[in-house]
């Protein structure tokens, strides 16, 4: 009889403070445990009581990765409840800011938490020192997403630029195109990246993934679509809660979200690209063929090649909707009085995967009930599921190569811990 | 004889949002010659060698809100000869600080299935509450360029030039319209310390004070401006309720638009 127990205290190379614990007895994986020690932040609780037009920049504050998609998911969400449509101009432009943030957020992961795994070096700083021309690129093209963070946002951590409704001020067309060059050449380094990426060691590690996106009719899917899964689900995004739930477990400050009357379901690049293959733009796709990446991946350490493809999908849909960019009259739509209670929900893609949020307003335009699931907290139970897996094909690796390679396919799902335990979930108390 | 050391450079978050420390990564420009001037000795976001103190620079994200973490900030302060504190949370408790209006206990109890699972504190408090601070660097999110300016600053062993007068001075500097005075858009900027180049006014809305207090704020006076603007005092008390809640300027306009908010 063995007991073995792997256990990491704090994760390197991930957003905000998680740990792992594995308990192996005799050769059997007991338990696999997530931690996520990151203090609980009630912003459910502190939405209550404030006007809806706060919900952008007050959640906004739950990820500094990810400030668009909290910004996007709560608009969507207000608009729906307050009956208003937001299109055209405005709505291309909201697709652009989501673009900037998919290329930011991406590039950091492949390069500064992602490529030092691959390649054996514990940060992209003692990279730079072997590789300083591939950092560098990472680095351009992490700028060329903020840039546009920072010319449609103001800034590209919390942005001060959206609004229900839209925005407080458009760009001109001018400066739309001034974006042109620097994205032009992030375009180019986003291909070079997939090339670079997809040469990388990959372990042979393919798993049985539900994946969950949005799919829209006719766009690779960032702020609309239905909810869509590998297993044949298929509903409006508004209702989410009718086919996904949330479990408290005592090893974590973050709910986990699982499939009613089912398990583990992924969400992130690997789900939006099996599920939008035939939605991605024509130099994406002709990358991928090149690299003969197949429409669905199942190894998430080639995530790191899905994520590249986005980017480079991210940088040809920027160039398109500056290309074609007329300014709109007024830079956002009027919101009409609130005289009665309303409730609306909207889910957009995160970088790391589906934004739930859902509210209840009442008059004269007050919140009143908050819930907002982050993709991390959808992740969570299938990061165990993949971490079960892993150890128990690993069990005959040392100590310190085990523990090495539970880190690693933790941060293979890019986990944003921080947004995960934002979380309050009014719902589970009131039955 | 020893070479000099490379100055030793720890990075630490407590509860925050992770975007003060991406400040740094998001630097791109300089983000190498920063790491060739430093051993980065403790970045957990960035890499996962760590180095123990003692440290000659620490940047410290986030507030305190469980126990562990009030033992923790008294640790990593023994360690390091110049504490630094990086934006809202971490300067005035942030958004966190909202919890320090509500019964915690009961969100804890009444919201969790299993509340015995979860630890906190029923308040957010800044770092200087806890340790000796050496200087505070503002904002929500802080500035990436006065970022690079105190890292220098405090590896020169010199004072960091971080203004703190208020944004409308930015303003006027940047040639925005006063939204306020032009517009009538309500604009915490008058009491609000500058640092984040008044964006908001730049984009045509009202500054609602993520960079905290300035120097010398007459909040009472805007308090009066922003209800002749037509805000209702609830939204008032809200609009300094929200990233600085703890910084005693705001708290104080925030008490006074909500007392008179409810009285008859």
């Amino acid at each position: 009889m063995s007991e073995r127990t792997i256990s990491v205290n704090y994760l390197a190379r991930v957003e905000g403070e998680g740990a792992l614990r594995v308990r192996i007895h005799d050769r059997s994986v007991e338990e696999v445990e997530l931690r996520i020690f990151e203090p609980p932040r009630f912003f459910e609780a502190f939405l209550r009581g404030r006007g809806y037009a706060e919900a952008p920049d007050i959640t906004a504050r739950i990820c500094g990765i990810c400030p668009v998609a909290y910004q996007m998911s709560a608009c969507h969400a207000m608009e729906r409840a307050l009956g208003m449509t937001v299109e055209g101009p405005i709505r291309e432009l909201r697709r652009l800011l989501y673009c900037g943030e998919w290329i930011e957020s991406h590039a950091l992961h492949i390069y500064l938490l992602h490529a030092p795994d691959f390649l054996g070096y514990p940060d992209a700083i003692r990279l730079a020192e072997h590789h300083p021309e591939a950092v560098k690129h990472g680095l351009e093209l992490k700028k060329a997403g903020n840039a546009l963070m920072r010319l449609l946002g103001g800034r590209e951590i919390h942005p001060i630029n959206v609004r229900v409704g839209g925005f407080y001020r458009c760009p001109s067309r001018e400066e739309l195109d001034g974006m042109r060059p620097s994205l032009e050449a992030a375009l180019a380094l986003a291909e070079e990246t997939a090339r670079f990426v997809a040469g990388f060691d990959f372990p042979d590690f393919e798993l049985p993934y539900e994946f969950v996106s949005l799919r829209h009719p006719s766009e690779y899917p960032m702020n609309e679509g239905d909810l869509v899964s590998s297993r044949g689900l298929r509903i409006p995004q508004d209702r989410f809660e009718e086919a996904f739930e949330e479990v408290q477990v005592p090893h974590s400050h973050a709910l986990q979200a699982v499939r009613k009357g089912g398990g583990s379901y992924l969400v992130g690049p690997l789900a939006r690209y099996a599920l939008n293959h035939d939605r991605l733009s024509p130099r994406a796709k002709a990358v991928a063929g090149e690299l003969g990446l197949p429409p669905v991946v199942t190894n998430p350490y080639r995530s790191i090649v899905v994520r590249a493809i986005e980017i480079v999908y991210a940088c040809e849909e920027a160039l398109r909707i500056i290309d074609q960019y007329r300014p709109p009259g007024a830079p956002s739509v009027p919101a009409p009085p609130l005289t009665a209670p309303v409730s609306g929900a909207a889910t957009t893609e995160a970088p790391r995967g589906i934004l739930f949020h859902r509210y209840r307003l009442e008059p004269p335009g007050t919140i009143v009930d908050a819930r907002i699931v982050a993709p991390t907290s959808q992740n969570q139970k299938r990061i165990e599921d993949d971490l079960r897996e892993l150890v128990a094909r690993s069990l005959d690796l040392d100590q310190e190569a085990l523990t090495f390679a539970c880190e690693r396919a933790i941060r293979n799902h890019d986990p944003c811990i921080s947004c995960a335990t934002h979380f309050l979930n009014l719902e589970l108390v009131r039955d | 004889m020893t070479p000099p050391h490379k100055p030793r450079l720890g990075v630490f978050k407590f509860a925050s949002c992770d975007g003060c420390q991406l400040t740094l990564l998001d630097c791109e420009d300089e983000l190498l010659a920063v790491a060739g001037a430093v051993e980065i000795a403790e970045f957990h976001e960035a890499t996962s060698a760590g180095v123990d103190g003692p440290y000659d620079v620490a940047l410290v994200e986030g507030s305190v809100t469980t126990a562990d973490d009030a033992r923790r900030i008294r640790e990593i302060r023994a360690q390091t000869r110049t504490l630094v504190t990086i934006g809202a949370c971490a300067t005035a408790g942030g958004i966190q600080a909202l919890r320090n209006f509500a019964d915690v206990e009961e969100f804890r109890r009444v919201v969790y299935a299993r509340p015995e699972f979860i630890q906190t504190l029923g308040t957010s408090t800044p770092i200087r509450d806890h340790v000796p601070v050496d200087f505070e660097l503002r904002g929500c999110p802080i500035d990436k360029h006065q970022l690079l300016e105190v890292i220098s600053a405090f590896l020169g062993r010199r004072s960091p030039n971080v203004p703190t007068e208020s944004v409308c001075i930015e303003c006027k500097r940047r040639g925005n319209v006063c939204v306020l005075v032009a517009h009538g858009t309500p604009c915490l900027g008058p009491v609000t310390q500058t640092g984040c180049g008044a964006i908001c006014p730049a984009f045509h809305r009202g500054c609602y004070g993520c960079f905290g207090p300035q120097d010398t704020p007459n909040a009472a006076s805007l308090v009066g401006k922003l209800e002749e603007l037509g805000m209702a005092r609830p939204a008032v008390a809200r609009v300094f309720r929200t990233f600085n809640a703890l910084a005693p300027p705001f708290r104080e306009a925030a008490d006074a638009a909500a007392k008179e908010a409810v009285a008859p």
